[in-house]
């Protein structure tokens, strides 16, 4: 490639880590940091015992517990479901077979992966990133390459540090102006979504760019790159600024003093140049953005929470038309239905989309001096044990107990449904996490996606209802 | 890694758009550590009803469909997670090979490592292929990854193309770490030049 010629925030991270392309243009691309979790690795370590092959760089891999365990006071005593207790000790015994560091269930600095990559530091602008889970692209908020791979992938990295990639097309999405009232990022990357659908961004890398993406601090950021594969991408990823390089030099692991003004010499040549080639473009007016609610069963089936639930028969392609039918029927709900009128069981603010103190100061300014409704259970999941602790130290923990929420202990909780954190067949919730699929939160469950604002004014009004109405004009 | 030549078996239809990896294998089911034994819920949430009894009506649970080799569905199959438990789940039940209009990317990567061939073909042409796979054991498809063609019942055959690097491994059945490892030198220099330019990097 010329020197000249103008490139992307994409493109000049890619050419950075190409160790080699072979002849049919796939490249050796280098891997700065692969983050590991109990679910994904332990087939890619027994990869590596039956080959003899090691850990290429241990120094530049992570490895924590947090999809598989209970957030509750259960977890100082043990694991009780045997076959997670399996996962977790299998993972124990292979960090330290191989080497690489872990972070023990019991620490305070234990979290959701996605959540402790970039809070302490280790997730920085320019870096690739990878890990054994699709959000992954929550670390392109950092202005770095991040995406998902699978357990095979695990294992090639693991031991050569390396991943055979092919390049991605460039997308731009430009969110051009002020957020409106009673919005935050998650409703940004939603209405993102239902504009270009669950597959529009299939093949391609996203750069979320515009003025409401500046204006969006590190944590809506990273609530909007998470999301990115909900549309398709495998990564999204925001150029680094100011407030990324601030937010860097609060970290604990972080470079600092000489080491960081170097390494933001260097994050400052990063950004997209003027003229850069994107393959799509797509724009969005953030004044024009309600706030968002998902109805259906995939994340691109969402309207402003003002909407009704659609009608198929308004849908002229047949296929569409059998695809809303079956959401519907799944989902309990009736062509016309407000969605405010959506009666909810639980409420459930964490996951690796919304569970950073940020989030958690949201869903406490709601919650502050009202009650949880009658019949609704309501849960807090901070997304890591720092995240909790410095809630802890704001009162926030204290504002949202008085309001009737569970405060629970860090962990993926009830996103996914495969630790005790779950919906039964039937049960509604509002939900902060980032996917609705069919029986994703429990089998049976109904999810809707939302921002923590929402979901905590969900819980009090025991349905799903319009934070506008919860929120005083000049607290914003 | 078993290698994928040419294929001929039953293929099950499944006619759905966004088979997302949570449908093909439900996260509550990812506990184990080996890679075998996923076949049996795979596709959990269909399969079987609340009491555990058989769904009558899912593909999966008909004759011949329970033999299915081959899996014919709508765009966008297996959107959603990461987990490689999808691949695994269908290589356990038995299917080998994927027909779709589209794949999402990282379900696409990970069938490849696994042995499953993902093949996409045009929308109209998975129809006509799942109105095949509907006339059961008698209506057997054939997939030549050699010479990168559907053979439908009556003999018509159908091109596709696959990825040079991806069709050689997958013919082979080799394991990229292994060929990987022959660029070892080439990793060893871009790390030393790397450590020198960001020494902030390295640990």
């Amino acid at each position: 490639m010329s020197a000249q010629k103008p490139r992307t925030l994409f493109d000049k991270i890619w050419d950075a880590h190409v160790v080699e392309t072979l002849p049919d243009g796939t490249a050796l691309l280098y891997i700065d940091l692969h983050l590991t979790h109990e679910v994904t690795t332990p087939q890619a370590f027994d990869g590596l015992r039956a080959a003899g092959r090691k850990v290429r760089r241990p120094d530049a891999t992570l490895a924590v517990v947090d999809h598989n365990i209970a957030t509750d006071d259960s977890r100082r005593t043990g694991i009780v479901d045997p076959e997670s207790r399996l996962q977790v000790e299998t993972l124990e015994r292979n960090v330290a077979e191989f080497g690489v560091p872990y972070i023990p269930l019991l620490d305070d600095r234990q979290g959701i992966v996605h959540v402790i990559g970039p809070e302490l530091g280790r997730s920085l602008p320019g870096m690739t990133i990878v890990c054994g889970d699709s959000h992954t692209s929550t670390h392109g908020a950092m202005g770095a390459l991040a995406f998902g791979i699978g357990t095979s992938e695990v294992e090639h990295v693991l031991a050569t540090q390396t991943l055979l990639q092919k390049p991605a097309k460039n997308m731009r999405i430009s969110v051009d102006g002020n957020l409106a009232f009673g919005c935050s990022a998650k409703d940004i990357i939603l209405a993102i979504i239902g504009r270009i659908g669950t597959a529009g961004g299939t093949g391609h890398v996203i750069e979320y760019a515009g003025d409401a993406i500046r204006a969006l601090d590190m944590a809506g950021r990273m609530t909007v790159c998470n999301m990115s594969i909900e549309g398709g991408a495998r990564a999204g990823m925001v150029a680094p600024d100011q407030t990324t390089y601030d937010y860097i030099a609060r970290t604990p692991n972080g470079p600092k003093g000489a080491a960081l003004a170097r390494a933001i010499e260097w994050w400052k040549t990063l950004p997209s140049d003027p003229g850069a080639h994107f393959d799509t473009e797509v724009r969005l007016n953030a004044h024009e953005i309600a706030p968002q609610v998902t109805w259906g069963t995939n994340p691109e089936a969402v309207l402003p929470i003002t909407g009704v639930v659609p009608n198929p028969a308004d849908e002229p392609d047949e296929a569409k038309r059998a695809q809303m039918q079956r959401m519907i029927e799944y989902m309990g709900l009736t062509p016309g239905q407000r969605l405010q009128d959506l009666k909810v069981d639980v409420v459930f603010i964490g996951s690796c989309t919304n569970s950073r103190i940020e989030d958690i100061r949201a869903a406490a300014a709601i919650a502050k001096g009202r009650k949880v409704a009658e019949g609704v259970r309501a849960m807090v999941v901070p997304g890591s044990g720092l995240v909790k602790k410095a809630a802890e130290a704001e009162g926030l923990d204290r504002i949202l107990k008085e309001a009737g929420f569970e405060w629970r202990e860090a962990g993926c909780s009830m996103c996914l449904g495969m630790n005790p954190d779950k919906l039964t067949p039937g049960q509604r919730s509002a939900s902060t996490s980032n996917r609705n699929f069919e029986g994703r939160q429990g089998p049976g469950g109904r999810t809707h996606l939302l921002s923590p604002a929402m979901a905590a004014a969900a819980a009090v009004a025991g349905r799903l209802a319009d934070v506008r109405d919860y929120q005083p004009k000049e607290a914003l | 890694m078993q290698a994928f030549t040419t294929l001929t078996g039953i293929a099950a239809p499944l006619p759905k758009a966004n088979v997302d990896t949570d449908q093909i294998i439900p996260a509550r089911f990812l506990k184990s550590i080996s890679r075998q034994g996923f076949g049996k819920n795979l596709f959990a949430n269909f399969r079987y009803r609340e009491d555990g009894s058989e769904n009558p009506d899912f593909v999966l649970n008909q004759e011949p469909y329970r033999r299915a080799e081959i899996l014919i569905a709508f765009e966008n199959f297996g959107c959603g997670s990461s987990r490689e438990h999808a691949p695994w789940a269908l290589l356990d039940f038995g299917i080998r090979c994927v027909i779709a209009p589209d794949f999402a990317d990282i379900f696409h990567n990970n069938c490849f490592k696994n042995g499953i061939l993902p093949v996409r073909l045009p929308k109209e042409v998975c129809a006509q292929l799942m109105e095949d796979a509907k006339l059961g054991a008698n209506a057997r498809i054939t997939v030549d990854l050699e010479r990168e063609v559907v053979v439908r019942p009556n003999g018509e055959e159908i091109p596709f193309k696959v990825d040079p690097l991806r069709r050689h491994l997958l013919l082979n059945g080799l394991d990229d770490i292994g060929q990987t490892l022959q660029h070892a030198p080439a990793i060893d220099s871009f790390e030393a030049k790397q450590k020198a330019s960001q020494p902030w990097l390295y640990a």
